[in-house]
């Protein structure tokens, strides 16, 4: 526990408070509040790109306890963390355990988010916030700190291009192995070039609006990114330019939907997003379901799909694609996140499918 | 996808409750039955454990209440013919019955299929040596170990391993004939005694202090996998998972360590194939991300119950379905029912296991807690905090303690020594040890228990510390007393850590912290538990309730419809699964009425705290303080205190006293029962007989009276040093030695002393009333004299030797009780009769441990007759008399002696039984064969020890000596008992004492397994047993040979077994008497 408590409120769009104490940065903050029902993975969870601008609300009541990893490298990638920073606007915790303990934990929670500039706050009803952002769909907020200044008001990060803001500016290389791999970074989560590199690849990650189709390369992966899918036209662009040249194409999340709306497919806003580690998909078709790590509010309409597309997966409870695939030709792409961190590693499989096509069409 | 062929299948249930093996299978098996009967598919079941839920009426379509064995299973499967048996849900009895059908070739001989987890790959579990080769095969690590078949083999690998090393024994319950052993001598004893119970030991590595974790892992045979829950120990490696304080989810592990052992376990359970649901258990190291497999239960079992309740996914009821071929993603979440069963629940809060010990009620044993179950019960405890659920849980454990801290100081000498080597008191001694000033880092080194829950703990402590700033409760903040209540503690611990009363006042400063809280806006809120931690909407009527929020996730309707029912709390010596089948049915009935039923409990080896049982499920404490909070919110018609036991019970004059409408016999009348005095001056005014009884204080007092009333005498002390509470005693010699070394008599410690009648039959009667008339009543005897507690007797129903004129007689000293109480609803009494002369000695005015025996051999619920008698309703009273009934119902007791360590297995007035089977025969004798077997009784081969103890056991025990010879029998004994039978025409060779180390000697018999029963019946029925009476005994547990310490008891099984032979006992389900 922090030894001063310092008074802190999340303010909804809709009006309602929420008082609780700081921890973190004692700074306020704006943006979409938004809920994970991940009972783990915390320091892979904030430092994911696909929650930029989002205010994050943990469901799992008790976060901290194992501590936060340190910076260390490997492969030119944060080994312990999914990108080089916290992407999270602020955390909303009902419990926060300043005490931790763990082998691999270099410092508190509530340090790192100090030395991120992130803020936190601790000691509100989580499960009431969830369900009022269950039932209104995601929604503004902000959050105050006793004795800071507040922020202007509520700010929608949806109306900008975060995919730009978080992409990299520069094509990046990673590794050397046999497949030259092509990442292009909406917001690309560290898991997915790991996985590639495991398999073989020199990966190299492009800017959002990168033209990777001049470059020379085996396959493509559209990574999963933050935000409203029908702002990144560029990409959109690239990927109709990449399908001519027929080079196998592996979507992830904001992925699936570029491509989606690459073959002129139609996106729309979930009533009630995916987020956690608990969602279960079943491959069409067969018997064989997945759990499987989400975070989206927006879905691909499988009705709005030419003849040569299929659904390649569907959501067992609400019955949402989470999925597209070619009928013929080596794209494919899905809305979960097979690379997890955080979260459960069943599908990592299409990983391994992803490479034997991009092998296949050498 | 269905199995469309199978239209009948047998389900095994796991007998009798023991430890390790307790509720929880009856919770299972009564969600497989559930699944099946939906269906559409005839359930056949066989369980004696007649107190369950799921041998109660339209459960199964027939029950067997018939010993789970291979023998009485074949006969069954022979006269049924069903095309399918489930083996998953009824613990390791059932699992081991399976295996042996298997091996035997009966399931192939009757073309009957294995539904769910093949019996190969159940085989593949159990066995040590094949597990270790079939995780070898996908690189899995286990770990190093080696099966072994010699105590030489087991000496050999330890040297090579090196010590410390484990010993464990395969195929048995909860890790029974395991444990420890830091060098050669320890592991002599164990290995010799671990043989005992299996043909094979293994000897492995120990990794004491790593973290143990546990996944309940579900699959379909379409290879679809889930993990509903995982489970972290507060107590590292070393302690049974039974015996550790669990919570789930996991705390102290990162992403990757959940992870990485969450797709191992989905890979095991792939590779070994099962078709249902598993558990496995992992060893992880604390400085890394090694880790172990410890084990993997292809089976139901108490983690898997526990997971159930944690989560809300219902485990049994999905794998029975799955056994019958459907896929995960073909079933839907039992919660919502609009989402998929293939997800893994999220949980918003966190829940705490911690078990119950009653290790106080044994004499000699040992409480120290190792790698082998000695818990009886367990309960569960929901929060949003680790100390909110934790304190919780302390107090529901229900032992008088009121959290972590604010209890009665504890003795600690060494807290060093006591850290380092845990007992049943090993949180309370942390909570001392931290109170006195050890940091978190001296106790990480002794315990190595995570430092996360001990930072926790410190906080609580820190917290207490900062309340005792404080003399009056208005002068605490606000911020204080909600952060108190959000980490749990009670308006008792503020009340004694800040207003610090003494004694009688505690209760009134508890309620006016009560009543400050509630004007300072303090109060707790109701949370759901929906598997998916609100991402959905949920319809869900499971509840608890916190402090760590600021809404209420339902509404409350005060149309003065809600009913409360009190559950039982968690199973413990003396209460079990027969309140939680009386709670059940007393929450049916209101909801049958047209009510809305209202259950509280927070034992999760239960069915009442399934939510599909109630309208309505708070799974939080049965404290006055959260009953109240109940009553507050739900404002009720009333609350029913009368079917979960003591616990309930014990609240009716405080709930009352509060306000609070409580249905049926009114508070001051169940105080008048309870109530020695107020209850002995109303017997005297009614003019019926009691035995004499005088409260005292002082040691002259006593003498005085035990002079007017004769040896032997009951003394009930009501402060105790030592020992059990209570003890009968035959002569001053004992008197003096009970009173002062194990008591204190004063002023303040009063003791009762009452005369205590020897060779007195005991008689027990059920009953239900209305306005103080009796509606239904059973009466039942006790096949042992008085003397033996009424939870360890062998009661005969209806009774078989009973004067027509002693039953007339108790039935009008019923009549009078309860007109003169004014009972309604369920009452019992126990009586004893000699001569006909009869006295009564308790009375309890709620329904007992017999209440569902009864109730299901006579086939008239007395508990929906009770329940509609509360709630002022017309109950049908049947025309049904127990003298009607052509056959007998024997209800037996279950012991866990081989459980508990040196533990003296005799019996005595303190209960100490941890369950019970009934079973209907068509007489006397072959009720008392078929229940005698059901509790684990094996007739003799051929070699029967005897010692009988004194002259009239000895004369008691003649004409089956008798009767033994003449059927052949070898006949062993002891010198007196020897001697007297050669008097009396009976040849029995002479077996030399254990002291003696005269040849042959009992011990090299009992050791070698020459004996195939043992008789042995202590001389007197004081405690001051000696050496070689004890040694017997504890031999025969050790080293499982069947041991009978009752002469009467021992007379009835020894007739019973002698006129009928095995093939003679009728296989016969419930409906067909």
């Amino acid at each position: 526990m922090p030894i001063t408590k310092k008074r802190a409120t999340l303010i909804l769009e809709d009006g309602s408070q929420f008082q609780g104490f700081s921890f973190g940065a004692s700074t306020p903050a704006n943006g979409e509040v938004v809920f994970s029902t991940a009972m783990t993975g915390y320091p892979e969870s904030l430092t994911d790109p696909s929650y930029s601008g989002q205010i994050l609300v943990m469901t799992y009541p008790i976060v901290g306890s194992y501590g936060v990893p340190d910076d260390e490298r490997e492969d030119g990638l944060s080994k312990h963390f999914e990108s080089d920073r916290v992407h999270v606007r602020a955390l909303v915790v009902a419990d926060y355990s300043d005490e931790h303990s763990h082998w691999n934990s270099a410092r508190s929670l509530d340090q790192w988010l100090k030395e991120q500039g992130v803020p936190g706050i601790y000691g509100v009803d989580t499960r009431a916030i969830t369900k009022l952002l269950r039932d209104h769909g995601s929604m503004l907020g902000k959050i105050t700190v006793e004795g800071e200044p507040t922020p202007l008001g509520f700010e929608n990060p949806n109306t900008e291009n975060l995919v730009a803001a978080v992409s990299v500016a520069e094509p990046v290389t990673f590794g050397n192995g046999r497949h030259k791999i092509v990442v292009v970074d909406c917001g690309c989560k560290n898991n997915i070039i790991r996985h590639l590199l495991r398999r073989d690849a020199t990966v190299t990650l492009v800017p959002w609006d990168y033209d990777f189709t001049r470059m020379d390369y085996d396959g493509a992966v559209l990574s999963n990114g933050p935000g409203n899918p029908r702002l990144p036209f560029a990409t959109v662009d690239n990927i109709r330019k990449a399908m001519e040249i027929g080079k196998p194409i592996f979507g992830i999340c904001m992925g699936n939907q570029l491509l989606g709306l690459a073959v002129g497919a139609e996106t729309y806003k979930l009533r009630y997003g995916h987020r956690g580690h608990n969602q279960s998909v079943l491959l069409c078709g067969t018997d064989r379901a997945f759990i499987t790590s989400q975070n989206h509010g927006y879905a691909v309409d499988p009705a709005t799909l030419g003849p040569e597309w299929e659904n390649y997966f569907v959501n067992l409870n609400d019955g949402t694609s989470e999925g597209i695939r070619h009928r013929t030709k080596p794209f494919f792409a899905v809305q979960f996140h097979p690379e997890s961190a955080s979260g459960p590693v069943d599908t990592e499989f299409l990983f391994d499918e992803f490479m034997d096509m991009v092998i296949a069409s050498k | 996808m269905m199995e469309k062929d199978i239209k009948k299948i047998l389900l095994l249930g796991s007998g009798a409750l023991k430890i390790g093996e307790a509720g929880e299978f009856d919770y299972s098996g009564s969600q497989a039955l559930k699944a099946l009967k939906e269906e559409g598919i005839e359930t056949v079941l066989i369980n004696p454990n007649i107190a369950t839920i799921q041998t109660s009426e339209n459960i199964a379509d027939k029950v067997y209440f018939l010993p789970v064995t291979p023998e009485f299973v074949e006969e069954v499967i022979k006269k049924e013919r069903p095309q399918g048996i489930m083996l998953a849900f009824g613990g390791q009895t059932a699992l081991n019955c399976g295996v042996k059908l298997f091996e035997n070739g009966v399931l192939e001989k009757y073309d009957l299929r294995v539904l769910g987890t093949p019996v190969q790959a159940i085989i593949n579990t159990e066995d040590r040596e094949k597990f270790n080769a079939k995780l070898a095969q996908i690189d899995v690590k286990t770990i190093q170990s080696e099966a072994v078949t010699t105590v030489a083999d087991a000496k050999r690998v330890a040297r090579e391993l090196g010590y410390p090393i484990i010993v464990r024994a395969a195929f048995t319950l909860g890790g029974l004939g395991s444990g420890f052993c830091d060098n050669e001598e320890e592991l002599d004893v164990l290995a010799t005694k671990a043989f005992n119970y299996s043909p094979q030991i293994l000897v492995e590595k120990s990794l004491r202090g790593w973290k143990e974790i546990e996944y309940e892992v579900v699959r379909d045979r379409y290879d679809n996998c889930i993990t509903v829950c995982n489970m972290e120990n507060f107590d590292p490696l070393g302690i049974h998972t039974g015996e550790s304080i669990v919570v789930a989810p996991s705390q102290t592990l990162s992403n990757n360590e959940f992870h990485k052992l969450r797709r191992l376990a989905i890979k095991i359970a792939r590779h070994i194939g099962i078709v249902g649901e598993c558990n496995v258990q992992y060893a992880l190291d604390p400085e890394s991300e090694d880790y172990r497999v410890i084990e993997v239960n292809a089976r139901l079992s108490r983690s898997s119950a526990l997971a159930s309740k944690a989560t809300g996914y219902p485990l049994a009821f999905v794998a029975a379905k799955l056994g019958l071929g459907y896929g995960l993603h073909e079933l839907k979440n039992a919660v919502t029912k609009s989402t998929s069963a293939m997800f893994e629940p999220a949980l918003d809060y966190i829940v705490c296991k911690i078990p119950r010990w009653d290790l106080g009620k044994f004499k000699g044993v040992s409480r120290e807690l190792g790698s082998s179950m000695k818990s009886v019960g367990e309960i569960m405890s929901i929060g949003r905090t680790f100390e909110e659920a934790l304190q919780k849980g302390l107090r529901m454990v229900g032992q008088g303690m009121h959290g972590f801290v604010a209890n009665k100081d504890l003795e600690v000498p060494d807290f060093d020594e006591a850290l380092s080597r845990p007992t049943d008191n090993r949180i309370f001694v942390i909570a001392n040890a931290l109170h006195c000033g050890y940091t978190v880092d001296r106790i990480y080194g002794l315990t190595k228990i995570d430092k996360w829950f001990l930072y926790k703990l410190d906080g609580i402590m820190r917290l207490s510390k900062q309340l005792e700033g404080y003399d009056k409760i208005e002068e605490v903040p606000d911020a204080l007393l909600i952060e108190a209540k959000q980490r749990g503690f009670s308006d008792f611990q503020i009340a004694r850590k800040v207003m610090n009363p003494c004694g009688a006042e505690m209760n009134a400063e508890a309620m006016h912290v009560r009543i400050h809280r509630k004007a300072r806006g303090v109060t707790p809120f109701v949370k759901q538990i929906d598997t998916l931690a609100a991402e959905y909407p949920a319809e869900s009527n499971y509840l608890y309730m916190t402090y760590n929020a600021t809404a209420h996730d339902v509404d409350f309707v005060h149309d003065d419809r809600s009913v409360v029912v009190l559950g039982s709390g968690a199973y413990r010596i003396g209460s079990s699964v027969e309140f939680d089948w009386c709670s059940v049915n007393a929450a049916q009935t209101i909801h049958k009425s047209g009510l809305r039923s209202i259950m509280v409990n927070y034992n999760p080896e239960t069915v009442s705290t399934d939510y599909d049982e109630s309208d309505r499920l708070y799974f939080d404490e049965l404290t006055l303080e959260r009953v109240l909070d109940i009553a507050d919110l739900e404002v009720p018609r009333g609350v029913v205190v009368s079917m979960g036991g003591q616990i309930p019970n014990n609240l009716a004059l405080r709930l009352d006293g509060a306000g609070v409408p409580i249905l049926g016999t009114q508070a001051a009348d169940i105080d008048r029962a309870e109530d020695r005095h107020k209850f002995s001056q109303m017997l005297d005014q009614l003019g019926i007989d009691q035995p004499r009884w005088k409260e005292l204080t002082s040691l002259d007092d006593i003498y005085r009276f035990v002079d007017e009333v004769g040896f032997p005498v009951l003394i009930r002390p009501s402060y105790v040093l030592s020992g059990a509470a209570m003890n009968v005693v035959s002569n001053r010699g004992e008197l003096e030695g009970f009173l002062t070394l194990a008591t204190d008599v004063s002023k303040q410690h009063p003791v009762v002393v009452t005369e205590f009648i020897e060779n007195a039959k005991e008689i027990e009667i059920d009953a239900v009333a209305r306005d103080g008339e009796v509606l239904v009543y059973a009466i039942s005897e006790h096949v042992e004299f008085a003397g033996v507690h009424s939870g360890d007797a062998t009661i005969v129903f209806p009774p078989q030797k009973m004067y027509v004129e002693t039953m007339r007689r108790i039935k009008k000293i019923a009549r009078k009780v309860a007109e003169g109480l004014n009972i309604t609803g369920p009452f019992n009494m126990q009586l004893m009769a000699k001569d006909n002369d009869i006295k009564v000695i308790e009375c309890n005015l709620r329904a007992s441990r017999s209440f569902p025996f009864v109730s299901k051999v006579l086939k008239v619920n007395f508990i929906e007759i009770a329940t509609k008698a509360m709630l002022g309703l017309e109950p049908e009273i049947p025309h049904k008399s127990s003298f009607d009934l052509d056959y007998v119902g024997i209800k037996a007791p279950q012991f866990s002696f081989s459980r508990l360590q040196k533990a003296d297995p005799v019996l005595g007035v303190e209960m100490s039984s941890t369950g019970e089977v009934g079973c209907i025969g068509e007489d006397y004798y072959e009720a008392i064969l078929k229940a005698m077997l059901s509790v684990g009784y094996r007739i003799p081969q051929k070699n029967i020890l005897l010692s009988t103890g004194d002259a009239r056991s000895k004369t008691e025990m003649l004409s089956s000596a008798r009767m033994l010879q003449q059927r052949g029998y070898n006949l062993y004994a002891t010198k007196g008992t020897a001697a007297y039978l050669e008097n009396n025409g009976v040849h029995a060779e002479v077996l030399h004492w254990p002291d003696t180390n005269k040849q042959p000697n009992t011990l090299d018999y009992i050791r070698e397994k020459k004996i195939d029963l043992v008789i042995n019946i202590p001389k007197n029925l004081s405690e001051s047993e000696l050496y070689n009476d004890y040694t017997i005994r504890r031999s025969a547990v050790d080293f499982n040979v069947p041991l009978i310490t009752n002469a009467r008891l021992a007379s009835a099984f020894v007739h019973a077994f002698c006129r009928i032979k095995p093939e003679e006992i009728q296989i016969k389900s419930w409906n067909e008497y």
